[in-house]
């Protein structure tokens, strides 16, 4: 691997590779309609998944594909059939849960906590629960309080189950596969404002990693931790700051359970200054777990305190403007940015 | 056997008849024709996106909210769901700070912090607006409770669509309501499909009320498209919960001739679907039934049409003049602010 995994896409330099346009939200589909050929054991179920094509269009046509039996629309019953996809991983299939977003989930966040991320525990390593469990998560389109936040920080509080945030098209396609190949629960949360968003991904589908953070943009003067959405938003203050000489470094953490502690570390030890960007709220969030372990294991790397832009410690406001202050944003990354460099 | 024996006193209710009089029907038609025109202003501001996020519109619904806020009184609560423009007009909330909310301005009813979803009112005991299906119920229920313990004779009005009888919430709330005789009355607005997910794919037993009444709760079920069969309906759950006699379920049997929000490209239903429930229209047959009654005459409905534009119009004026709360006041309302006139 070279520089750090900056690129997950690696081109082979002999052969030229077929690219084409499509979006997030097919990104995703592709990763489901691929799992779906590739194991007849997978399927997917969830809340309008089916006749609707997903609340967020993201299985449009796959009922038209598979069939009722692989592409199932549940009852809105959050606990049954989140808790159905559990039973069906011990009982041999392939489940992918779809809630419809992460406010949702807190209705089967039982089944979650109580039941999958214990049960190989409780029962002494008899039953693993080889579910995958996907779902929205995020603010930024002016849904409010019930609709809006981004509480995959506090799912990946819990062990046993593993928390992984797709916030390219590569991982958006290529996260499901290991995802369903693990052993164990993994939860995958896809940023809503994420879904249209458009770029290039190579034809043949590339397999990714679901453990490691990677480098998005390599830089030497500061480290922007971040994931999902915040990582577009790190990129553009980091451009902002190149403007003015200040080189930053954008890590992508991917992974929020287990972090990779080792990429982290990696990078501070190149940079020795750190601004974690989460939408999460901020106390006892994932910022503040990953600065725990910078003190832990990297504190004689660092030049300056370690720096957070979180999200405010309110419930998501319905009116734009607040909504706005309420979200981490570019320029106060830069403002953290500047402040860690003193 | 439950822990409080209800049956024994349970009183037999009569089917009930309602007389109105003509100002009274006329103002029903009104309310009905108001909750109308107010939406499909709305859904033209959504596309000039001064109206964002999620917008979920009532239109076809009216007679169900109209017909059963006419038979509550003012110290009675409701409880409803993120489809509830219908019901806070219906109930009185004011049209214009409710037309403020969904263009976030600080002079809505919620200050611009719920939009279109989270509509609350005090004066009127609104209690919102709640976007979790289901997440209504066991507030209601609570309300009872209150209500009960308290010696309150209010009725609580519980708003909740047929997709929300799926969720644990109503099975829960169900039992709870009739185990503990509270004074709660339920009004599933069964539209036939929950989003896109028709009530045949969601439902083993599609029989609402039978689901109900397995709890013991007393149960029938209306044509939500008629407003006479919801004020009847309306009547005996209020006088049944009023009497003293635990919760009553109201099935309306409705539907929604829009879109479930502005983002439903609804390939889940056809269009004869649609078209044969429009000649349901709650509004048309209202205005039929009052012409052949000798009731109302083409004057009376051009008068109403035109106070209705007013009022829109007015509603729209109110929120385009309204003002957008100061960023610096974005964390208040996390926690209760210091109020020496508060008593808890
Ligand atoms: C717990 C929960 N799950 C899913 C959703 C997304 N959602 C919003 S409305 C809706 C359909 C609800 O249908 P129904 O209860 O019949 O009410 P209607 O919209 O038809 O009035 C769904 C699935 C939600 N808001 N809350
Ligand atoms: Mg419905």
């Amino acid at each position: 691997m070279t520089v750090n995994n900056v690129m997950t896409v690696e081109k082979p330099a002999d052969q030229a590779v077929e690219m084409r346009t499509l979006t997030y939200r097919e990104a995703v589909r592709e990763a489901i309609r691929e799992a779906m050929k590739r194991d007849e054991r997978v399927f997917l179920m969830g809340e309008d998944v089916g006749h609707y094509g997903g609340c967020f269009a993201v299985s449009m046509g796959l009922l038209e594909e598979f069939g009722p039996a692989r592409i199932r629309d549940t009852p809105l019953s959050e606990s049954v059939f989140t808790g159905a996809g559990i039973g069906a991983a011990l009982g041999g299939m392939l489940p992918i849960v779809e809630i419809m977003t992460v406010n949702f989930s807190l209705l089967a966040a039982d089944q979650i906590i109580n039941t999958a991320a214990t049960l190989l525990h409780m029962s002494g390593g008899l039953f693993n629960v080889p579910v995958v469990i996907r779902m929205a998560t995020g603010g930024g389109k002016q849904l409010a309080a019930q609709h809006s936040h981004a509480l995959e920080g506090w799912y990946a509080h819990i062990p046993g189950i593993k928390v992984v945030v797709p916030a390219t098209l590569e991982d958006a396609r290529g996260m499901l596969w290991p995802a369903l190949m693990d052993p164990d629960p993994v939860l995958i949360f896809e940023y809503s404002t994420l879904y249209n968003m458009k770029g290039e991904l190579p034809v043949e589908p590339v397999a990714v990693d679901i453990d490691k953070a990677v480098v998005r943009r390599p830089g030497q003067d500061v480290s922007i931790l971040t994931y999902g959405a915040c990582l577009f938003k790190a990129l553009k203050a980091a451009e902002e700051l190149a403007e003015d000489g200040i080189d930053a470094e954008v890590v992508d953490l991917r992974v929020l359970r287990p972090l990779d502690d080792e990429t982290i570390m990696r990078s501070l030890r190149k940079t020795h200054r750190a601004v974690i960007v989460d939408e999460g709220w901020r106390s006892g969030g994932i910022s503040a777990e990953i600065a725990t372990r910078i003190m832990e294991q990297g504190f004689y790397e660092l030049d300056a305190p370690v720096a957070r832009v979180c999200g405010v410690e309110v419930p998501m406001p319905y009116a734009k403007h607040l909504e706005d202050e309420a979200l981490p944003q570019p320029h106060e990354i830069v403002a953290a940015v500047r402040e860690t460099l003193g | 056997m439950s822990a409080i024996p209800v049956e024994a006193e349970k009183k037999v209710t009569q089917p009930s008849d309602v007389v109105l009089d003509r100002a009274e029907a006329l103002d029903l038609l009104y309310q009905m024709i108001l909750i109308r025109r107010f939406e499909e202003k709305c859904a033209e501001l959504y596309s000039a996106q001064k109206i964002r996020g999620f917008l979920h519109l009532y239109i076809g619904e009216e007679a169900v909210a109209v017909g059963i806020m006419k038979m509550l009184r003012p110290e009675d609560a409701v409880v409803a769901t993120y489809r509830e423009h219908g019901q806070a007009l219906a109930r009185g909330v004011p049209i214009g700070p409710v037309m403020a909310e969904m263009y976030g301005k600080q002079e809505g009813c919620s200050r611009g912090r719920g939009g279109s979803m989270h509509i609350f009112h005090k004066e009127t005991r609104f209690y919102g607006g709640n976007a979790i299906v289901g997440g209504g119920l066991p507030l209601a229920v609570g309300f009872g409770l209150a209500d009960q313990m308290r010696f309150d004779p209010h009725v609580t009005a519980c708003f909740f669509g047929d997709g929300a009888v799926a969720e644990g919430e109503f099975h829960e709330s169900m039992n709870l309501a009739v185990l503990w005789n509270l004074p709660v009355l339920f009004i599933c607005e069964n539209n036939l499909y929950g989003m896109g997910t028709a009530l045949e794919y969601a439902e083993s037993e599609t029989d609402l009320a039978a689901k109900a009444a397995s709890y013991r709760m007393e149960a029938e079920s209306v044509d939500g498209m008629d407003i006479l069969a919801v004020l009847k309906a309306a009547k005996r759950g209020v006088e049944w919960i009023r009497n003293g006699n635990g919760p009553y379920f109201i099935e309306a049997c409705t539907y929604r001739f829009r879109a479930h929000s502005m983002f439903d490209a609804e390939l889940y239903r056809e269009k004869t679907e649609v078209e044969t429930w429009k000649a349901q229209d709650p509004i048309e047959r209202f205005s039929e039934m009052l012409r052949e009654e000798g009731m109302m005459n083409d004057a009376d409905l051009a008068a109403i049409e035109e106070r209705v534009a007013r009022e829109v119009a007015e509603s729209v004026e109110f929120a385009e003049a309204g003002t957008w709360e100061p960023i610096e006041d974005l964390t208040r309302f996390v926690y209760s602010e210091p109020d020496p006139n508060r008593r808890v």
